[in-house]
């Protein structure tokens, strides 16, 4: 690789709604509202922006960019929609910022948004690509519960030992959850609750899961030499990495199904682009995407924050928490968010852009440099992954 | 040497119900002993084919000639199933197929045409299935005495085991039971009736004019073999009225696996081969609209016949359904509460037909460049086919066809989701490492009430997924070892 977004690209604005089962508001209005708050935010205005990247997973179709220049009245510019699985609104301005540090744009939104409620389903509805009906009776957690039980075969850990573990991963984000204004489940939850809880698929219990919601979540983007005429305190983009699996796991005996490929490859060449050698020394916190209590769990080992197989003890003994050496999931991440596919990319870097500027309120992590997101798509087998690693300083 | 049997299997769905829970349901008459049940993902063409794998244990499949599919029970009427049949047990092209279909004779009927189309030339081995998952309407006794089940008949010109030395055939026009093209379950006249004008009388008129016609007489037989009414009582009647000793009645299975419509005569012929010595001689008949009848004799080969799950081992392999609920439920007797799940994605007649060879037959590729077997999966929802770029080295279209259908295999991981839309939840599903190499994710079914495990052997077989717009939609599923 030849070039690096490192420091090219600030953030200089941002918005999020209120996530959760939003009966009272359609599409456009998540759109609007993310995007008022990131202008407001950014001290934009709408007429000011030259280009927009949408991200949106299920509704807009055959739409793409008029998907967002309708909501938004946007008026004759150049928007593009990018989908890539539950990436989506990550690679959105992944592509976005590739624009501006080209030269090519100066003042860019951003925008992600998902309105899921309205499908009126269970669970996310899963669209089934060229396969001729030879569908097997699985859904997401029942895939994700595959990775469970294979880690905890492979490193000898007993059901009761990994549902304890599990159960940690969820009660710390329940617990963050409870200070995110703007997250959908804001509620402690008991380690008891947690593993007590009815089975979905085993070893995942309700609250292993997280949830289905609505929501929006909004950037506006300028080169980084130009970032401190908006604001004081911008947030540079580190780097932005996306890794696609060759959809092999399921196909080859070499997947050993209890990591994620795509999630350690991005990683390190999220790493190596912002010049990271230790990233459980050097990141400060990271949003990653626990769509399931295990996900987050054999991420913190795919990005090297864990040994491979060793990530129970640093659950165990808090590491991960809000007061632990390298907190995971501060705002309640997908467990309290939910997970409304084409806005959790931004909603993550949302988290990590408050917390960079020390406006994450009760949650507040003590002076961070760096940040990690991790935007998931797809199942472990066969994933496509984005990691983005975003500072306060430039350098 | 004489045209005969050259191999037989059989199948018995796993799950069976007392006849108790019938009666524990709606009252009326207590029926003795119990029946088989298809599971939801089973129907005629699953068991046939699991009987037809049964039969051909060992044997060449690209040597037979033909695939007569004997049933009154097909899924379509118009369409045939015995090409399906013949594609999903990987035949050749250049064979002869045919449904042979509309009466409780079919399967004698069907092995007495494939031994005419042998002896007069055009084939040298014809396989014979025949299957039946006969619908009973709920509340009667129909529901109490039918049972599904299948069984599968090589007949051929070598290595005969059991020869046919003769057969002798009644048409006869009455319909004392009867299923019209508008019906969904079997009707049947007052029974006495049926019986007395019917079965009772024709049956025992087909048996005399056999021996008459071959001058045997009872007492040559080691064994004579024939299905049964929808009750037991008049089975035995007629051996009793033909002379036939007790001893020498084969098990018709009634109380074990109950009415097996057309399969029922060669499900109890296969029992009555597994325990036959060479040099018996079998009296073999099937009362349907008119009977047929034939005389076997077993020959010295049926030494050699490798093992087969047959009757006995699949009859041991059980398990009881405990309520009548799940039989309503699988049989699709009621209207189920529909799951808030996505729709099911529409079958496309174009995709399946272009994969018909992954779909049917269970075939994937191996790369010549680096050996390595592979199924064209991609994943829950993408099925790569056909399988150009080898997934471990790369290499493009240096693919050749690889059956992974008749791989044992081991579970890697495996989860049981109960948020899965499913007539029968929660879902098992399971990736899977076949021997040999190659990976697979795969619907496990007939778990049977088994604890799974990481590294636990299973074995593939032929099921029904689901229909759309008609369109029944096979494919293949991982089970513990049945037996």
């Amino acid at each position: 690789m030849t070039g690096s977004i490192k420091d090219r690209v600030a953030i200089i604005g941002m918005g999020c709604t209120q996530f959760g089962e939003l009966w009272d508001k359609s599409r456009v209005d998540l759109i609007v509202e993310a995007a008022q708050e990131a202008y407001e935010d950014a001290g934009v205005e709408q007429k000011d922006i030259q280009a927009a990247w949408f991200g949106n997973y299920y509704d807009t179709t055959g739409l793409t960019g008029q998907g967002l220049a309708g909501p938004l009245r946007l008026q004759y510019i150049p928007v593009t929609r990018v989908e890539n699985a539950c990436a989506t609104s990550s690679d959105a301005l992944r592509n976005a910022s590739y624009a501006v540090a080209a030269g090519i744009y100066d003042l860019v939104l951003v925008l992600g948004a998902e309105k899921i409620k309205d499908q009126g389903l269970s669970g996310l509805a899963v669209r089934n690509l060229d396969m001729n009906g030879l569908i097997f009776s699985m859904t997401m957690p029942g895939m994700f519960s595959m990775l469970a039980t294979k880690y905890f075969d492979r490193y000898n850990i007993s059901p009761e030992d990994g549902k304890h573990m599990l159960a940690h991963v969820s009660w710390k984000s329940h617990h963050n959850g409870t200070m995110s204004p703007k997250a959908h489940f804001r509620r402690e939850v008991s380690i008891e609750q947690i593993i007590n809880a009815p089975i979905i698929a085993w070893p995942l219990g309700l609250f292993d899961c997280c949830g289905v919601s609505d929501g929006s979540a909004a950037a506006i983007i300028v080169p980084a030499d130009q970032a401190k005429k908006y604001r004081d305190d911008p947030v540079y983009i580190k780097a932005m990495q996306l890794s696609v699996a060759p959809a092999d796991g399921s196909t080859t005996v070499k997947y050993d199904y209890t990591h994620v490929e795509s999630t350690y490859r991005a990683g390190i060449a999220a790493y190596a682009e912002a010049g990271v050698k230790n990233p459980r020394e050097e990141i400060s916190m990271a949003e990653v995407h626990d769509c399931f209590s295990i996900t987050e769990a054999v991420t913190m080992e795919d990005l090297q924050f864990s040994e491979r197989g060793k990530v129970k003890e640093d659950i165990e003994s808090g590491f991960f928490d809000l007061d632990g050496g390298l907190p995971v999931q501060p705002d309640g991440g997908l467990k309290c968010f939910g997970h409304p596919i084409g806005a959790s990319g931004l909603r993550m870097i949302y988290e990590m852009y408050k917390q960079l500027q020390g406006k994450a309120d009760q949650r507040q992590i003590k002076d961070p440099k760096l940040g990690l997101t991790h935007n998931l798509g797809g199942q472990p087998p066969h994933c496509t992954m984005f990691c983005g690693i975003f500072g306060k300083e430039l350098g | 040497m004489a045209t005969g049997i050259t191999s037989y299997g059989a199948y018995i769905p796993l799950h069976r119900m007392s006849r108790e829970i019938f009666y524990k349901s709606w009252g009326g008459a207590k029926m003795a002993g119990e029946r088989s049940v298809c599971n939801f993902d089973e129907d005629s063409m699953t068991m046939a084919m699991e009987s037809a794998i049964d039969c051909l244990n060992g044997i060449d499949h690209k040597g037979i000639d033909g695939l007569f599919f004997a049933t009154t029970t097909a899924p379509y009427k118009e369409k045939l199933c015995a090409s399906l049949l013949a594609t999903a047990l990987d035949m050749r092209r250049d064979i002869r197929t045919l449904d042979i279909t509309g009466t409780l004779r079919a399967g004698t009927s069907a092995v007495a045409t494939a031994i005419d189309t042998v002896n007069a030339g055009p084939a040298t081995s014809m396989l014979v299935t025949c299957s039946e998952q006969r619908m009973a309407a709920p509340a009667g006794d129909f529901e109490m005495a039918l049972g599904d089940g299948a069984a599968a008949l090589l007949i051929g010109d070598k290595n005969v085991i059991a020869t046919i030395e003769g057969s002798y055939h009644i048409s006869d026009e009455f319909s004392g039971i009867w299923r019209s093209d508008q019906d969904e379950f079997i009707r049947a006249w007052e029974d006495r009736m049926i019986y007395d004008k019917g079965y009772s009388l024709i049956l025992p008129e087909a048996i005399k004019g056999l021996m008459k016609k071959y001058d045997a007489s009872a007492g040559d037989f080691a064994k004579v073999v024939y299905n049964t009414t929808l009750e037991a009582r008049r089975h035995g009647q007629v051996a009793k009225s033909l002379k036939f000793e007790p001893e020498q009645v084969q098990d018709p299975l009634f109380t074990t696996v109950g009415n097996t419509g057309s399969a029922q005569s060669l499900m109890i012929l296969v029992a009555a081969l597994e325990d036959a010595k060479p040099g018996d001689k079998i009296l073999w008949a099937s009362y349907g609209n008119g009977a047929d009848a034939f005389i076997l004799k077993v020959t010295e080969e049926i030494k050699k016949l490798g093992e087969r799950r047959g009757i006995k081992r699949h009859l041991e392999s059980k398990r009881m359904l405990e309520n009548y609920d799940r039989y309503l439920r699988w049989r699709k007797l009621v209207t189920l509460e529909r799951a808030r799940r996505s729709e099911q994605t529409p079958i496309s007649v174009a995709g399946l037909h272009r994969d018909v060879a992954v779909a049917l037959a269970l075939y994937g590729v191996k790369c010549k460049a680096c050996g390595t077997p592979q199924f064209s999966q991609g994943g829950s929802y993408g099925y790569f086919t056909p399988l150009r770029v080898c997934v471990d080295c790369q290499a493009v279209d240096q693919m050749e066809p690889y059956k992974f259908s008749d791989k044992s295999a081991k579970i890697f991981t495996y989860t049981e989701d109960s948020l899965a839309d499913s007539n029968d939840p929660p879902t098992t599903v399971n990736v899977v490492d076949f021997d040999g190499g190659g990976r697979g994710v795969f619907d496990m079914t007939d778990r049977g009430g088994k604890d799974l495990s990481v590294g636990m052997e299973v074995e593939m077989t032929f099921r029904k997924l689901f229909t759309d717009r008609g369109i029944h939609n096979y494919f293949w599923k991982t089970r513990p070892l049945r037996c």
